[in-house]
């Protein structure tokens, strides 16, 4: 049987605020335990939540970034569960009125098609502590540091059909937030977390499976690895006739499977309620449009004028506006060297590569825009030609100079385009080479053009790869033809 | 609205409380009551009528995103049953 994936997602993105959601504690990444965790934090008696203003507007600004409507009212509600890292035994979230409701956000797939997969809606809440397990001998330690830190939650549709799908929608909404500067998406320490809805349904039928949720896969690798092994593991239960349970599971990345975590609990388990400590959340259209205001371009909007504005392939405009680091650097390359495209090529080729070998971020390049701007700029005037602007670029990437014109001085790299000279060396070549000469004198007229490059690539080496080889290539032919 | 004595059990269970089943019977009887109190605002004509988040008729204020609050770890510490490098601890609970 042919069997389709559903795929919905609910990503927990931490908003990068200074403060908590409902206190005025810190939220820095990676202090010591509990020195910040406030009394509101911990759920002392007599205390009273007032919501952080910065959060409201991240949360506003991301809806507006996805086209979602922004209710005039929004309300917190007590979300009802017992676990030691959450002190209060509630976690104040929303559910019947969030803060942002249905938008889309558009995915680029491999083959370069766009998807629009909608947003049901998002919502604010705060994160719980944290348990350590281990080291406590028998006893559970608790740090309540993240307790109060501000999430959204971001829930999508179920509109996704494969791994891969997936995978671009948490790069898309990771490129949006991070574009926005609204949360630094690092997974790695719990920026973006994925709780992933699985389910399969044989192909052409309507109704959707059973899902399985998959909580807190934490990088795009294992996304689209967990979803492939959960899939897999679902058509082998219902093929062998069994059946799927709606159920939490969690993803093993060194086993490649996911495992039975707990049966689900209804919804209604939380027992949801309106928080009497919190008023109804009231946003005015001048609050919204002011947000609006605030609003950077946003990657599909980058896309669109790299294609439009600047004239470059749908490809390179895309690939250049993935991550606001990279556009931010291809833009600042550009501007110094003045040619969008000759930019383009190099920031994804050159500059990607050694990227890519050295497992650095562009934003950890050693090669700053500005340099690189700079080197391009002396291929476009002529200064020098491609070869000499690898050597140059290696120079730079090794730091043995500060200037792309440092090094080209030093290493006299500059391109020889003095007519008189480079008529020397090739006249200098053609002598030194009479067999190559009388060969190519010899050769049906429709070869000649292959044997020229013998020409070139002599009189390239004995200028050093200095000669402007356009001029190289005119000049050989214009002597060799002569000959004939 | 009737309630059953399983209602009661497991309302008693997401709510962490230990009631026995003589308890349980009372509360069946209690909460049935009480439901049927509140269930008289059904014969209310609530038409045009706006879905109450909170009673006062206010807003939320909101505050400026600083982090303001020192640490004050100790304090906070004193009170609890057992810390241990900084970390409250609690009996062990395994997923």
């Amino acid at each position: 049987m042919q069997w389709e994936t559903v795929i919905g997602l609910e990503v927990h993105v931490q908003l990068a605020t200074q403060s908590k959601i409902f206190s005025g504690a810190s939220t820095a990444y990676g202090a010591e335990p509990n020195t910040q965790a406030c009394a509101v934090d911990l759920g002392m008696p007599g205390v009273l939540p007032v919501v952080n203003e910065n959060a409201v507007a991240m949360a506003v600004r991301f809806g507006l970034a996805i086209g979602a409507e922004i209710p005039e009212v929004s309300i917190f509600e007590r979300k009802n569960y017992f676990y030691p890292d959450l002190p209060k035994g509630y976690q104040t979230s929303q559910m019947a009125q969030p803060i942002v409701g249905p938008g889309t956000i558009d995915i680029t797939l491999d083959d370069g098609t766009v998807n629009a997969v909608r947003i049901h809606h998002a919502h604010l809440e705060e994160d719980a502590g944290k348990s350590m397990h281990e080291s406590f001998h028998g006893m559970t330690g608790i740090d309540l540091n993240r307790a109060g830190t501000p999430l959204l939650e971001i829930v999508s549709e179920p509109d996704m059909r494969s791994a891969r799908e997936a995978s671009a929608y948490v790069r898309a909404l990771h490129a949006i937030v991070t574009y926005m500067g609204i949360s630094d998406g690092n997974m790695a320490e719990g920026s973006m977390r994925c709780d992933v809805n699985v389910s399969v349904r044989p192909k052409g039928q309507e109704a959707f499976g059973t899902r399985a949720e998959i909580k807190n896969v934490n990088s795009f690798r294992f996304i689209e690895q967990a979803i492939e092994c959960e899939v897999e593991r679902q058509i082998d239960l219902i093929e062998d006739g069994g059946k799927v349970v709606q159920e939490t599971r969690l993803f093993d990345p060194d086993l490649n499977e996911t495992r039975s975590m707990r049966t689900k609990e209804e919804a209604n388990d939380y027992r949801y309620f309106p928080c009497p400590d919190l008023l109804p959340m009231m946003l005015d259209d001048a609050y919204i449009e002011h947000q609006r205001s605030l609003l950077p371009e946003l990657p599909s909007e980058k896309r669109q004028r790299f294609e439009t504005a600047l004239g470059l392939s749908a490809y390179d405009a895309s690939v250049l506006a993935s991550s606001r680091a990279m556009a931010d650097y291809f833009e600042q390359a550009m501007q110094s060297c003045g040619d969008a495209k000759l930019a383009a090529n190099w920031v994804q080729g050159d500059l990607s590569a050694r990227l890519n070998k050295a497992g650095l971020d562009i934003s950890e390049s050693p090669v700053s825009a500005t340099q690189l701007g700079e080197l391009l700029a002396r291929i476009k005037d002529d200064t020098i030609n491609g070869k000499a602007a690898k050597q140059v670029f290696a120079d730079l990437w090794d730091c043995k100079g500060e200037t792309a014109d440092q090094i080209i001085e030093a290493r006299g790299l500059k391109q020889v385009t003095d007519t008189a000279a480079i008529e020397a060396i090739v006249d200098q070549v053609i002598t030194d080479n009479p067999v190559q000469v009388t060969q190519y004198r010899e050769a049906e007229p429709d070869k000649r053009g292959k044997m020229i490059g013998f020409f070139v690539g002599q009189a390239m080496k004995a200028s050093r790869g200095t000669a402007n080889p356009q001029q190289v290539n005119a000049l050989i032919k214009s002597k060799l033809d002569a000959l004939l | 609205m009737a309630i059953e004595h399983a209602d009661v059990l497991r309302a008693a269970h997401l709510a962490r409380l230990g009631i026995d089943n003589t308890d349980a019977e009372r509360y069946v009887g209690d909460l049935s009551r009480i439901l049927d109190m509140v269930d008289a605002l059904s014969g209310i004509d609530t038409d045009g009528v706006k879905p109450l988040a909170h009673p006062l008729d206010a807003t939320q204020p909101l505050r400026a995103d600083e982090a303001i609050e020192p640490n004050r770890r100790d304090t906070y510490q004193e009170s609890a049953p057992a810390v241990a490098d900084g970390y409250y601890l609690v009996p062990r609970v395994v997923e």
